[in-house]
């Protein structure tokens, strides 16, 4: 299949320190010309080099029909190579082919002016993306209702909270009918049921079979949304695959945390003289080390550690925590064989298995520790961020999730029974039913 | 990355994350036809200098019109009088103009009416000193769409030279009541003003996307501009006529591509004789400064968004 978007050695490079300021005034450049022939002499030094490269080498292709999600650290480039194909920025090396015309939805609200009511603001930003008037004329009623905001729309903007603001930005850029679509961040912001929208508007544009470039940092909407990932990391790219695959190595990287962490050396294992931690990983039912796990089957959260001293009473526990830095549960051992009772000396492994459909989608960071509750309460190691996981979700609609496609909010996705008892009249009194459903 | 590399991850990325629906979907998007040549081609231009696209403005003429009218709407938005401000500043210069320079002063006018003499000659001039010092902040002003959409950069400016011909029009109202009220006969040599205004625009235009694109780079041209235009309003012919600098001098003067338009602007008025060499030489340096704004424009619309 011929690619849509075609990049070659794409890089950008920014003037940094003294060679190029971001705006030289008359005076500073012709300060610098008079230095110039002086500058000659110097020449030797690395200038070039100390500027900086923030984007390096870009290259790749994608087809038509693809979403592709862009991540990475803070000036890894994303936008930047977000902007270069926008045309508003140019690159300092390389090229790039659209075999369609792109617009985008990074600049939500942009041109906006407060005086102007929302119908003539609709006008001016629809002219700005290049859509024509008389297209959007044509599809006026379908924009506003789309904002919600059909009663405000001949207000002036300024008088617009700004949600409001933002409902009708979106509605403006998500009627652009180009082939291909960036969105930066863009479903970051709003009330979650606008937020929705945007993730079904998504969904549709998807359907059309448009080509969509997708940044973000919520790693749960890139694996949701996207099929394929581009990490980039200092302006270069470092992975592209799969979708899960390349989140799971970024988190992986960017933490510096996988699913198995093992400290091979006793004396620089945590712990102390009681007890120290060898090793703690993420497993499934099977016993393999599992970065992802379904969002229905279970996982185990495995401990391995030895005790130094006898006639200790132990106590392995767990935390976790998710992107958002969520304390999601607490949690130790309250198994009945070693509970309360003195432990020889010798290696241990304790498992802590989450049951299926409990987690919520995303990431999660495991906090493992040792505590001692007799005789006293004493904690012999409390390890952060030893290893992490991620919680994958199916779209098999048998899940927690059932028929639903967007984002889900919550900590915890439990799958519970649900009941629906049916009454053939209509009159029967609300207290009544309270009464018959015996709640 | 290797290109060929990611051809293969991909099919397991398709294969692996779609419902049987979706794949389907999938494959019928793989007949979306693509045009044989890329509709978007960008790379580095290293030092080259770029042409002027002029299909490519053509396409963005609403988008022209759409600034245009916002910088209308908006700058008489909230104001008690509205565009009547743009008859009263000209309005009341020429009465004062007036009051010092011919009645005081005793200014010569080359038998015109002075307040005729003085508008004819404020007009053109408001018209392109508003422009340009519009167009100096335009850019700047716009940062927030520069660093966001692709558009040709160029509508910018033209858009606040644009909003400035319709405060023309409304100022031109005046001038029209003045010719009637000093019972001058008008000529077919009227018609001449169409040209003359297109002849300041081209001019306010070349010098507006030189200052414009200046401006971006050296925030200075900010503080030089106001001094520069109060500089070069006195060596244009508004308060006076061409024919107090002496002979040997007015070549000088000349050199100024107001001077033949506002002398354009009297003769039209009052039927007199048209100085076509004057003309012809402010018409041949609007047209070169023009193509020196565009080129200079364009060179430097590449590195907007890294700078502004």
């Amino acid at each position: 299949m011929r690619p849509i978007i075609k990049v070659e050695n794409l890089g950008k490079q920014y003037g940094f320190g003294g060679l190029h300021p971001a705006y030289m005034t008359f005076r500073e450049a012709a300060a610098a010309a008079m230095l110039k022939p002086f500058k000659r002499v110097r020449r030797g030094l690395p200038a070039i080099e100390e500027r900086l490269w923030a984007l390096k080498d870009v290259s790749f292709e994608v087809e038509p029909g693809e979403v592709v999600g862009l991540i990475g650290d803070n000036g890894a480039g994303k936008s930047t190579l977000l902007k270069i194909l926008s045309r508003i920025v140019e690159p300092t090396t390389g090229y790039f082919e659209l075999y369609g015309r792109i617009g985008s939805l990074l600049e939500v609200g942009t041109g906006f002016h407060p005086d102007l009511s929302g119908r003539e603001n609709i006008f001016l930003n629809g002219a700005l993306l290049g859509i024509k008037r008389a297209e959007l004329q044509r599809r006026l009623d379908e924009i506003v209702s789309f904002s919600e905001i059909e009663q405000f729309i001949d207000l002036p903007v300024k008088w617009y909270s700004s949600g409001m603001y933002l409902r009708l930005a979106f509605s403006v850029a998500a009627h652009l009918d180009t082939e291909i679509l960036t969105m930066d961040e863009v479903l970051a912001v709003g009330d979650i049921s606008f937020q929705q929208k945007c993730i079904d508007k998504v969904n549709e544009i998807r359907g059309q079979g448009r080509t969509i470039l997708f940044v973000s940092h919520s790693m749960s909407a890139v694996t949701r949304l996207c099929e394929r990932v581009i990490l980039l990391d200092k302006g270069r790219v470092v992975k592209d695959g799969p979708a899960a695959e390349v989140v799971n190595d970024y988190m992986g990287k960017s933490l510096n945390v996988t699913a198995v962490r093992e400290w091979p050396d006793p004396q620089s294992a945590p712990g102390n003289e009681v007890v120290r931690i060898r090793q703690v990983r993420v497993r499934t039912r099977e016993g393999d080390t599992a970065p992802q796990v379904d969002i229905r089957n279970p996982v185990g959260i495995e401990v391995i550690y030895e005790v130094l001293q006898p006639n200790q009473i132990l106590t392995p526990s767990f935390d976790l925590f998710n992107e958002q830095g969520v304390h999601v549960f607490a949690v130790h051992d309250v198994g009945p064989k070693w509970r309360r009772e003195p432990r020889p000396v010798g290696r241990y492994v304790s498992t802590m298995w989450i049951p299926g459909n409990t987690l919520s989608e995303g990431h999660l960071l495991v906090q493992s520790s040792v505590l001692s509750y007799h005789p006293g309460l004493r904690l012999h190691t409390r390890e952060p961020n030893v290893v992490t996981f991620q919680v994958v979700e199916s779209a098999e609609g048998d899940s927690a999730r059932g028929d639903y496609v967007g984002a889900v909010p919550g900590v915890v996705r439990p799958l519970l029974p649900w009941q629906t008892d049916f009454y053939q009249t209509t009159d029967i009194a609300p207290s009544v039913i309270k009464g018959l459903s015996g709640v | 990355m290797g290109i060929t590399g990611n051809e293969s991850v991909l099919e397991s990325a398709v294969s692996k994350r779609h419902t049987p629906a979706t794949r389907q979907e999938h494959a019928a998007h793989s007949s979306l036809a693509l045009p044989e040549n890329p509709l978007i081609k960008g790379g580095a231009a290293g030092g080259a200098w770029p042409a002027l696209n002029f299909r490519e403005l053509w396409s963005y003429r609403e988008l022209l019109y759409f600034l245009t009218w916002r910088d209308i709407k908006v700058r008489y938005k909230q104001t008690a009088m509205g565009a009547a401000w743009a008859v009263v500043q000209p309005f009341v210069t020429m009465l004062v103009f007036t009051l010092f320079f011919s009645i005081f002063i005793g200014v010569p006018s080359d038998r015109i009416p002075y307040p005729v003499f003085v508008y004819a000659g404020l007009l053109p001039w408001t018209f392109f000193a508003s422009s340009v010092n519009n167009c100096s902040g335009s850019l700047v002003g716009s940062s927030a769409l520069i660093t966001k959409v692709y558009f040709p950069r160029m509508i910018i400016p033209v858009a606040a030279i644009a909003a400035g011909l319709v405060d023309l029009a409304v100022a031109a109202a005046i001038l029209v009541g003045l010719v009637f009220v000093y019972g001058l006969s008008p000529t077919w040599s009227l018609l001449m003003l169409a040209p003359l205004v297109m002849l300041t625009t081209v001019l306010a235009i070349g010098v507006g996307l030189l200052i414009s694109a200046l401006t971006v780079r050296y925030r200075d041209v900010r503080h030089a501009l106001p001094f520069v235009l109060q500089i070069w309003m006195f060596a244009s012919p508004i308060i006076y006529p061409q024919s107090v600098v002496p002979v040997k001098w007015q070549w000088v003067l000349k050199l100024n591509p107001l001077t033949g338009v506002i002398e354009g602007f009297r003769s039209a008025l009052v039927g007199r004789e048209f100085d076509w060499l004057s003309l012809g030489l402010a018409a041949a340096i609007s047209f070169s400064l023009l193509i020196v704004g565009a080129l200079v424009f364009r060179r430097l619309e590449r590195v907007f968004a890294d700078l502004i």
